[in-house]
């Protein structure tokens, strides 16, 4: 049973200019969940690229021994059809197409071409029952939501006769709930005999179901630890990070003033279903020097919640009230709600919060290009200014400000994300996940940053699917649940305990 | 000494250098490169036809309303669009403009501002759907080619309509008088039959904006760390430039002088080029293209600049209508037909990406002239338009797998 699956030995993997992986070795035994940590940039994916055949066996230096021979895999159609199969952090499904259909993608049960769909329709539900997946296996993909299109992405591994499945940071996109239904089925997994990597950045969820973790830092394996020793979040992150961090939430010593921000009443419906009622009377304040937490599961609304706020983002039939200072404020448009002292930090800063293909100072000038230009032209040395100031302030590291941002790090990538809010000079500022596939380092500095914040007198609202981040980070938390807040407490009253149960009691 | 000086320069850089300053600009030096060597190809086998100061003249009246089409195609493109009926638009504004000055004798400048006003009012109707009804621009625009042609049919009742008063044909075929005297002394001196100073000291004026402007520019890029042109490089580029633009403008001095449609040309460029590098609507409109939602989540109105792109391009379509009726000298129901892609095509030759964000000004135009140049050296050599039309699909397409080629490279 203890035999060994897979070794890397000595894995080597250089780009021109950077060495990625230098002299990894990684061994995981049959039937174990393995962990690797490290942070972003430490070289996990490299590894798993080689691993899988994305980088072909002669692209790099080492071996890779599979089930006791030597493996040379060519592609990935190649590492799967020796069972090694990896489910990517951004899902790979076709969101039009069904859950059967994506199942079997490029695996069909057709003869001669022909797609059988009985036997589609019967394996497909057969799958999604060893998952745990109620629906049927002719619903479209894009009905569901991340955690179930998770658990469509293991099925479809499973179809494929997995020996080794590798989730790459699998509840990343999870809440709470999701995640633990997610870890559940991993451990389910393995008791029926399949080994798994897991790739994660929480390490409570990493000690939960991990047999073994090996921490990689700067392109090289540092440590392995066995669950048998027991193993300690301290002693990963300090692993990971090559220090250790005493405290994961700096200190702060809260001067709360006056009501900066209240919502009334606000209530939003569906974009699409007008009589679908989204939002439910939802009322809030934030004051000066506070930090602000909501919790809740994912689809609880809060991310809704904040973008229709935010300038009517997102949803319709909106009503209720944002008051700055005691005064009703206009925010029904993006400008609007800038002019009256909000920003929003978004969830998804690919796809919302950064023009991927620009610079670094283009990013960081968008929401407020008034300030550096005179009349209508811009003044570009001062916007580099600009940029150059919250670069060293912030810590973003990048070769330089005219450096576009797709060749950043999740990190530093947020933290352009955060200037630009910054330098818009809000009053106020949601930040939706804002430490989500950030790395241990990079979310210290971004907690910082929040402390700082505040301590400037300014309303920050975190909003957060991991609870013991909003547990060290906020001065108060409201829980959400299907719309509607359903409890507000002081954070040293709240406890993860006490939050899950009134979100389930609803 | 400065040699010296500029070897130590090179030598405290890192070593990526030269060579890799080279790769990550390819694109643009590519464009420039590509121009040359195709005017010098034609030029050696048309026998020095291409660059005589007649044939010039031509190729700038010739490409004049792809040009000016081009300036806001470029602005569609860069904010995620597309804009099928420009072709269509600029015909049917042709015959507008032909119905109200040939047969209703309307005064010419009442004329010209109704074609324009009509022309920005084509690009709001379009733009309406597509901005505010999210409904696709390539949807929208194919529906508008096929309505302003039948409109521009029904307009002329199928017949040419023509010709026009010479005081509106001065428009395409006018020239810009010499104000500046000497003329008569130069060309004695040179041994041409006539000079025309003004369009000279104009090219002279040009080409030390060209150089000034790189100058600074270099300044302004060593002040904020971003990496450096290699000085030999730069010399050379900025050195062509100049040269051509002082050669173009002294062929046409030995000619005629500025045709009227080169100031519009040059006076719109500069203006376009300028608004979108340098001000902050410019910048939006990269930012919508960019990334949409991003853009709009940063407090920018979104639906409005794409809304306004489309009317700035229905207001540059029917500059160019009016500019190709006075160079015809006639509107016909077949004017403008497929020009569209002349336009498309210059602006993608010209670097711009078709998923939005990234294209210049000046890559347009260049873009436009490269096509023109081939359109002009061809027809020359007496090549057939079949071969003509093979030609210049392939070299679009070569322009964008080489875009392509390199962004997968770097």
């Amino acid at each position: 049973m203890q035999d060994t699956l897979l070794e890397m030995r000595a894995i080597t993997k250089t780009f021109p200019g950077v060495r990625a992986l230098d002299d990894v070795t990684l061994a995981v035994r049959r039937g174990e969940i393995h962990a690797i940590c490290g942070e972003n940039g430490a070289g996990k994916s490299t590894l798993m690229k080689v691993l899988s055949g994305v980088y072909p066996a002669g692209s790099y230096e080492g071996e890779i021994h599979y089930d006791g021979a030597l493996a040379q895999f060519r592609d990935i159609a190649d590492s799967e059809r020796s069972g090694i199969i990896i489910i990517h952090q951004e899902l790979a499904l076709v969101p039009l197409l069904s859950i059967a259909e994506n199942l079997f993608l490029g695996n069909e049960n057709a003869r001669a071409g022909v797609i059988d769909w009985r036997e589609t329709n019967r394996r497909a539900q057969d799958l999604l029952r060893k998952v745990g997946l109620r629906d049927p296996a002719t619903t479209r993909v894009e009905k569901l939501g991340v955690g179930k299109q998770q658990l469509v992405e293991i099925a479809k591994a499973l179809a494929k006769d997995v020996r080794l499945l590798i989730l790459d940071e699998p509840t990343s996109a999870l809440s709470e709930g999701d995640s633990q239904a997610l870890l559940d089925l991993m451990l389910e997994l393995k008791a029926q005999g399949v080994t798994q990597i897991i790739i994660s950045h929480k390490l409570n969820e990493v000690r939960r179901v991990a047999d073994t973790v090996t921490v990689i830092r700067d392109g090289q394996s540092v440590s392995t630890i066995d669950a048998g020793g027991g193993i300690t979040e301290d002693a990963i992150v300090r692993d990971m990070v090559g220090r250790s961090i005493e405290n994961r939430y700096p200190p702060r010593t809260p001067r709360i003033g006056q009501t900066l921000m209240s919502v009334r009443d606000w209530c939003v419906h569906h974009p699409e279903h007008a009589d679908r009622q989204v939002i439910r009377r939802v009322s809030f304040d934030v004051r000066a020097g506070e930090v602000v937490g909501i919790a809740g599961l994912m689809g609880a609304g809060r991310t809704e919640l904040a973008m229709s706020i935010f300038g009517r983002s997102w949803g319709q039939g909106i009503t209720g009230t944002v008051e700055m200072h005691g005064r009703a404020v206009d925010t029904s448009t993006v400008s609007r709600a800038i002019a009256a002292g909000l920003a929003y930090v978004p969830e998804d800063r690919k796809s919302l919060g950064l023009i991927l293909e620009d610079s670094v100072t283009r990013n960081i000038t968008l929401a407020n290009l008034p300030a550096v230009s005179r009349g209508a032209v811009l003044d570009e040395r001062r916007e580099a200014e600009v940029a150059e100031g919250y670069r060293a302030d912030l810590g973003i590291r990048t070769p330089g400000v005219f450096q576009q941002v797709v060749n950043l790090s999740g990190g530093n990538q947020q933290k352009v994300v955060l200037s630009k809010w910054l330098f818009a000079g809000p009053e106020v500022l949601i930040l939706d996940e804002p430490t989500r596939g950030i790395d241990v380092g990079a979310k210290y500095e971004i907690y910082g940053l929040i402390n700082e914040l505040a301590a400037q007198g300014k309303g920050v609202v975190v909003i957060s699917s991991e609870m013991p981040e909003l547990l060290g980070m906020s001065d108060r938390i409201y829980v959400m649940n299907e719309g509607a807040f359903v409890g507000e407490m002081p954070s040293h009253q709240a406890s993860q305990e006490r939050i899950m149960s009134l979100i389930v009691r609803e | 000494m400065s040699a010296i000086d500029d070897t130590a320069a090179t030598a405290a850089r890192p070593a990526a250098g030269v060579g890799a300053y080279l790769a990550s600009n390819l694109r643009e030096y590519g464009l420039l490169i590509a121009l040359f060597a195709v005017m010098g190809f034609f030029q050696v086998v048309t026998g020095g036809t291409l660059l005589r100061p007649i044939n010039v003249t031509n190729l700038l009246l010739q490409n004049s309303y792809i040009i000016i089409m081009a300036l806001g195609m470029l602005i569609v493109i860069v904010a995620g669009h597309i804009d099928l009926s420009v072709g269509s638009v600029m015909g049917f504004i042709g015959a507008l403009a032909a119905v109200m000055i040939v047969n209703m004798e309307l005064s010419i400048w009442l004329a010209a501002l109704v074609c324009i006003a009509t022309g920005g009012l084509i690009g709001a109707a379009q733009g309406y759907w597509i901005a505010y009804w999210r409904i696709p621009s390539f949807i929208v625009t194919l529906a508008g080619m096929l309505v302003f042609r039948g409109l521009s049919l029904w307009l002329l009742e199928g017949q040419s309509v023509g010709p026009f008063p010479r005081e509106f044909q001065v428009i395409a075929t006018g020239f810009v008088p010499d104000v500046l005297p000497g003329g008569a002394a130069l060309a004695d001196m040179l041994g041409v039959r006539n000079f025309n100073v003004l369009a000279f000291v104009v090219g002279l004026l040009a080409a030390g904006y060209v150089v000034w402007s790189g100058l600074r520019k270099r300044a302004q890029n060593r002040a904020y760390g971003i990496e450096d042109e290699p000085r030999a490089f730069f010399l050379i580029r900025v050195g062509l430039i100049a040269a051509v633009l002082v050669f173009i403008l002294y062929s046409l001095a030995t000619f005629r002088g500025m045709p009227n449609v080169l100031i519009t040309m040059g006076v719109l460029t500069v203006i376009y080029a300028f608004v979108t590098e340098s001000t902050t609507l410019g910048r939006r409109v990269y930012a919508l293209g960019g990334n949409e939602k991003a853009a709009k989540l940063s407090g920018i109105k979104t639906e409005r600049l794409t809304f306004l792109a489309f009317v700035n391009m229905g207001v540059l379509a029917a500059v160019a209508g009016l500019v190709f009726a006075a160079r015809l000298n006639t509107a016909t129901p077949k004017a403008g037909f497929a020009l569209e892609l002349d336009v498309i095509a210059a602006v993608f030759i010209g670097g711009a990406s078709m998923s939005g964000g990234v294209g210049k000004i000046v890559g347009a135009v260049v873009g436009a002239f490269l096509m023109g140049v081939l359109n002009n050296g061809m027809s020359i050599m007496g090549i057939g338009i079949d071969y003509q039309q093979m030609i210049k699909g392939l070299v679009l397409l070569a322009a964008v797998i080489f875009d392509v080629y390199n962004k997968k490279k770097v």
